[in-house]
């Protein structure tokens, strides 16, 4: 094979699957962060704190219930999507009307709280959790070996990613919450219970972050501090999409995803950098973002 | 995005200061700042002093010109490599070493603002961000700084060619008076014609600009003197604690500021003063429960918004409505 | 008549004064570590329960009148939090020797302190070999591991086992790359050949891409020149990608027992690195690891940096024992412990060197198959022992100025 500045083209195509398949978990950590801000305009910086205790979810639920990875995919989300719907109607609809700044300093002193408690108890070093067994093993795909469960990430997140987007942009339900942030007192005349959809909402984008959190478990220590490291990055792909943009956060999660796989080709030191280097170009080309709306 | 609603902002308040009521509470800083070795460690308080001043600095930023900025740690750290390194491997005596510090980050400023100013609100945040991010990296990688080793055993020496730095109580006057330097220089910019049009670009650009007012020049200058009293407290700070390091660099480091300037009261002259000294306490205080200081940081943070937002400083202001 | 019982009073004066100088019983040992984050679970609170055990088992306070408090503080894994602490500790709280403290910036930051101020400090956390070489200070003295050691033991072992070709996957910080420079030469001394490095970032979430250029590399053994959440992350990944299965070795160069428990066997095995104490060796650290682990919250068994502060602060006393009583003088009592062979349950018989490094044999260690274990914590085969006097640095390499050359 020709090799390319300094790599084999076939070690490319691998590198590129495997940054294709990172940017698989951009895209559906940063969807439940797009959600929350495009819809109500509340930065979540418990974001990373919350996909951890999706992956804790997990692990107590395989440890504690026996239940295994498939019953957690649905489980986990659930629960910690309600603890989201508790956050937000005890702590984050008396901030309503104030700068959205506020928003963000309440989330960043929950992901403390959260973080801190967990490791209180947890330790650092985290728990063990294993692949399920059905998707165990890989595929010699020729110019790589590709595990069957990171295959798996990158079709489940492409269909959840997909489904979000339809139901938010195509499906009544969507209409109705846009037309809520856009205008509430308008919508609220129409009968809507605009607070409790405000509520469901944070829920829902919540549910997501745990959702990505249970499919990290297997691959990735379950630590306290697993989503720290996680979080800023996160942002940053909202940030680049666009932060009203739903489609936006996709495909820019994608994207990066791609970019970091390359850059840990030619330039691995930089990896984390990467995506703050493009974020500051981004927004100084095209200040709302590649698909957003206006600033 | 939505129609806002915004009922309250986190800018300062809009009461008139009254220049008697200020002068009583400096007064009575300086005061308590001056006996206060004789009742707490003086190590601990150099710290909180050159946070103090970093958190000070940081709210001329954000409480007169309303741009909130994540990414000023980035001053602190690199203010504090370089007169580390300057003092330690040039051999400059302190005096000289920390202005030089203090000006390199105004510079640094300078680059960063200049790219930041462009966007408003949230964006200009993201972007203070992103370069903060990218000073970490080059400070990760650059040789001089040594990695996260740091840079260790950094001379005190002698400043002005006489006053021995090692000896503590000396330290902390000299601390003491780099202090109330930076705070009466942040007292001056907010009080003078100058702090008036950032009040008056924060409250309102469009008509500012419509009065014929370079606002991106007036937002870039207090970017810069921002950044370069930051820088003042982070050479400072090496010089005091010995050592420069990462974190000083870290995001976190831009999430502690945003937190003492909170906690001490947002856009209110004394509360990040109040602030800093409360977070550096808590920490030294607080180290012997080891594993709950970050939760007791995360509470604090979270009663701040929902029922302190004004900051204690703030709170006590409003109970006298004064304006502190 | 009279001046006999004059000289007498004087006599008895002058013994009085001079037993009430050299009375001071008094003793404060300060454990500082990471308690709330990466280390927390191979120091942190555990190693300061690790010294009170030491300060019981002494026998000082029992019979002998000394008074010995334990302390101990977080230090975040911040230098300047550390030097704070350590600085209000010797100032105010009267603290005579700081134990632990891992995470090598916060060490080195202490280390200074604590030879401003003429304290001790016993280091078992850290691994920067620099606290004996170019850090070096009559006042300190590193006690458990370096990073040369792992990397010499690892290294060696491994190459002349018939690894003899490496691919590094190091963190992309001081401490990353001190190791894989260490490694490297053991490698090379031993025959073999590095075929390739790649730099990570610190605290990355994902190694399938540097793991691919590993395989890709061909190389027999894949070093991990990195800690904590690094390795594990790694070494989960490697088994994903089927890497041991494909035949190569996984070499971890900084690993604790801690780490393999997080990991699980299925995760862990076959995995082999450098330590120099495992809980289950013999009769003696069992008996210590059992009273530990009942005592410990979380029920866990000591790693190798709590078992070096229990070893460190037990040979303390012992210094002070000999010495009759604290003499507030930090280099004196160093002195004395590089004296003094030491002899503890727990590293056997060993000794200080001039320039503060501790010597005692160093292991290699596999992590067993599943199958071969036969219960939480019983998790190491031993591979081979590398006696102590060629486990550390050669003091002739050593740049410490206290080794007179």
């Amino acid at each position: 094979m020709i090799p390319l500045l300094g790599i084999s083209t076939q070690a490319l195509f691998g590198q590129l699957l495997l940054g294709l398949i990172n940017g698989a978990f951009y895209a559906l950590l940063s969807l439940g962060l797009a959600v929350i801000f495009g819809m109500l305009n509340i930065i979540n910086f418990a974001h990373g704190a919350l996909y951890m205790v999706g992956a804790f979810c997990a692990y107590f639920l395989l440890n504690l219930l026996g239940l295994n990875y498939w019953f957690a995919l649905i489980i986990s989300p659930l629960v910690v999507g309600g603890l989201g719907m508790i956050i937000e109607r005890t702590m984050l609809q008396r901030l309503a009307g104030l700068d959205h700044l506020y928003g963000l300093l309440l989330t960043f002193g929950l992901a403390l709280i959260i973080q801190g408690v967990f490791q209180n108890y947890f330790g650092s070093s985290g728990l063990p959790y294993a692949i399920p067994r059905e998707l165990a093993g890989g595929t010699n795909l020729g110019f790589m070996f590709l595990p069957n469960y990171r295959g798996w990430v990158i079709i489940f997140s492409l269909i959840v990613c997909l489904a979000t987007w339809f139901m938010i942009e195509k499906t009544r339900l969507g209409a109705n919450l846009r037309a809520a942030t856009e205008n509430p007192t308008l919508v609220r005349a129409f009968g809507i219970n605009v607070p409790r959809m405000v509520t469901l909402t944070y829920g829902f984008g919540v549910a997501l972050a745990a959702l990505a959190g249970v499919l990290a478990a297997p691959i990735n220590q379950v630590r306290p501090l697993m989503g720290a490291d996680f979080i800023i990055v996160v942002f940053a792909v909202v940030v680049i999409g666009g932060m009203g943009s739903i489609l936006g956060s996709i495909i820019t999660g994608f994207l990066l995803g791609l970019v970091e796989g390359l850059t840990k080709v030619f330039y691995p030191e930089a990896s984390n950098t990467v995506v703050f280097v493009i974020m500051a170009i981004v927004l100084l080309v095209k200040p709302a973002g590649l698909f957003g709306r206006t600033a | 995005m939505s129609v806002d609603t915004i009922t309250e902002t986190i800018t300062a308040p809009v009461e008139v200061a009254n220049p008697r009521d200020e002068q009583i509470a400096f007064v009575l800083m300086t005061l308590a700042l001056i006996i206060a070795p004789l009742f707490a460690y003086p190590f601990f308080l150099m710290q909180a002093l050159c946070f103090a001043l970093f958190a000070c600095a940081f709210n001329l930023l954000v409480g007169y010109v309303g741009l909130l900025s994540f990414g000023h740690a980035m001053f602190l750290g690199s203010a504090g490599y370089f007169s580390a390194h300057i003092a330690k491997v040039w051999g400059w005596p302190p005096e000289l070493a920390i202005i030089a510090a203090a000006l390199g980050a105004g510079v640094i400023g300078l680059i960063t603002g200049a790219l930041a100013i462009r966007r408003q609100g949230i964006y200009f945040s993201m972007i203070t961000l992103a370069l903060s991010q990218m000073i970490y990296f080059f400070c990760l990688q650059a040789p001089f700084t040594h990695g996260e080793d740091g840079i260790q055993a950094v001379p005190q020496g002698k400043m002005l060619g006489f006053i021995n730095l090692s000896n503590q109580m000396t330290l902390y006057f000299v601390v003491l008076a780099i202090f109330l330097f930076g705070f009466l220089a942040i007292h001056r910019i907010i009080n003078s014609p100058f702090g008036e049009i950032l009040k008056a670009i924060r409250e309102n650009e469009p008509r500012a600009i419509s009065l014929g007012y370079k606002t991106d020049r007036y937002k870039l200058a207090a970017f810069v003197l921002s950044a370069t009293l930051v820088g003042l407290a982070g050479a400072t700070k090496s010089i005091v604690a010995q050592n420069a390091s990462l974190t000083d660099v870290h995001w976190t480091m831009s999430g502690e500021v945003v937190l003492m300037t909170l906690v001490g009261g947002l856009g209110t002259i004394f509360g990040p003063v109040v602030g800093a000294f409360i977070i550096v306490a808590m920490q030294n205080y607080l180290a012997g429960f080891g594993q709950w200081v970050t939760v007791i940081q995360g509470v604090i943070f979270v009663a701040c918004v929902l029922a302190f937002r004004r900051g204690i400083v703030g709170e006590i202001a409003h109970l006298f409505k004064r304006s502190l | 008549m009279r001046s006999s019982v004059a000289i007498g009073a004087l006599a008895a004066a002058l013994a009085w004064a001079g037993s009430a100088a050299a009375q001071n019983k008094n003793v404060k040992i300060g454990a500082l570590s990471d308690q709330s984050s990466l280390y927390s679970d191979i120091g942190g609170p555990g190693s300061t329960l690790a010294a009170q055990m030491a300060v019981e088992d002494s026998g000082l306070t029992a019979g002998k009148g000394w008074k010995i408090d334990v302390i101990s503080a977080d230090h975040q894994n911040k230098p300047d939090v550390g030097t704070s602490i350590a600085r209000q500790w010797f100032d105010v709280d009267k603290v005579d020797v700081i134990v632990d403290v891992p995470n090598s910036g916060v060490a080195l930051a202490v280390n200074n302190v604590v030879k401003d101020k003429n304290k001790v400090f016993l280091n078992s956390g850290a691994g920067t070999s620099d606290l004996t070489n170019k850090a070096c200070t009559p006042n300190t003295i590193h006690w458990t591991y370096d990073t040369y050691a792992l990397a010499n033991g690892t290294g060696s072992a491994l190459t002349k086992g018939g690894g003899d070709t490496w691919f590094f996957l190091t963190a992309d910080y001081a401490f990353g790359a001190a190791l894989e420079r260490d490694t490297t030469n053991a490698v090379t001394k031993s025959g073999g050949k590095v075929l390739g490095t790649v730099r990570h970032p610190l605290n990355s979430p994902d190694f399938s891409s540097f793991l691919l250029q590993a395989q890709n590399s061909k190389a027999k053994v894949i070093g991990l020149a990195n800690a904590g959440g690094d390795t594990t992350n790694a070494v989960k990944q490697a088994a994903e990608f089927g890497i041991t299965q494909s035949g190569q070795t996984l070499a971890a160069l900084l690993l604790f027992i801690s780490d393999v428990h997080a990991l699980g066997l299925n995760a862990a095995q076959g995995l082999t690195f450098t330590e120099t104490f495992y809980w289950d060796m013999n009769d003696q650290t069992r008996a210590f690891a059992k009273k530990f682990a009942a005592k410990m919250k979380s029920g866990a068994m000591p790693t190798m940096v709590q078992a070096g502060v229990y070893s460190a602060v037990l040979h303390y006393l012992k210094a002070l024992d000999a010495l009759g009583s604290n003499p507030d003088d930090g280099a004196k009592v160093v002195a004395k412990m590089k004296e003094m062979p030491t002899d503890d349950p727990l590293f056997g018989k060993g000794t200080i060197r001039a320039d503060g490094r501790k010597i005692h044999p160093a292991y290699l260690f596999q992590v067993k198959k599943p199958g071969e274990s036969k219960g939480p914590w019983d998790y190491y085969i031993t591979k081979a022992t590398i006696p102590a006097d060629q486990a550390f640095r050669p003091l002739a390499e050593s740049e410490c100025t206290l080794v007179k050359k």
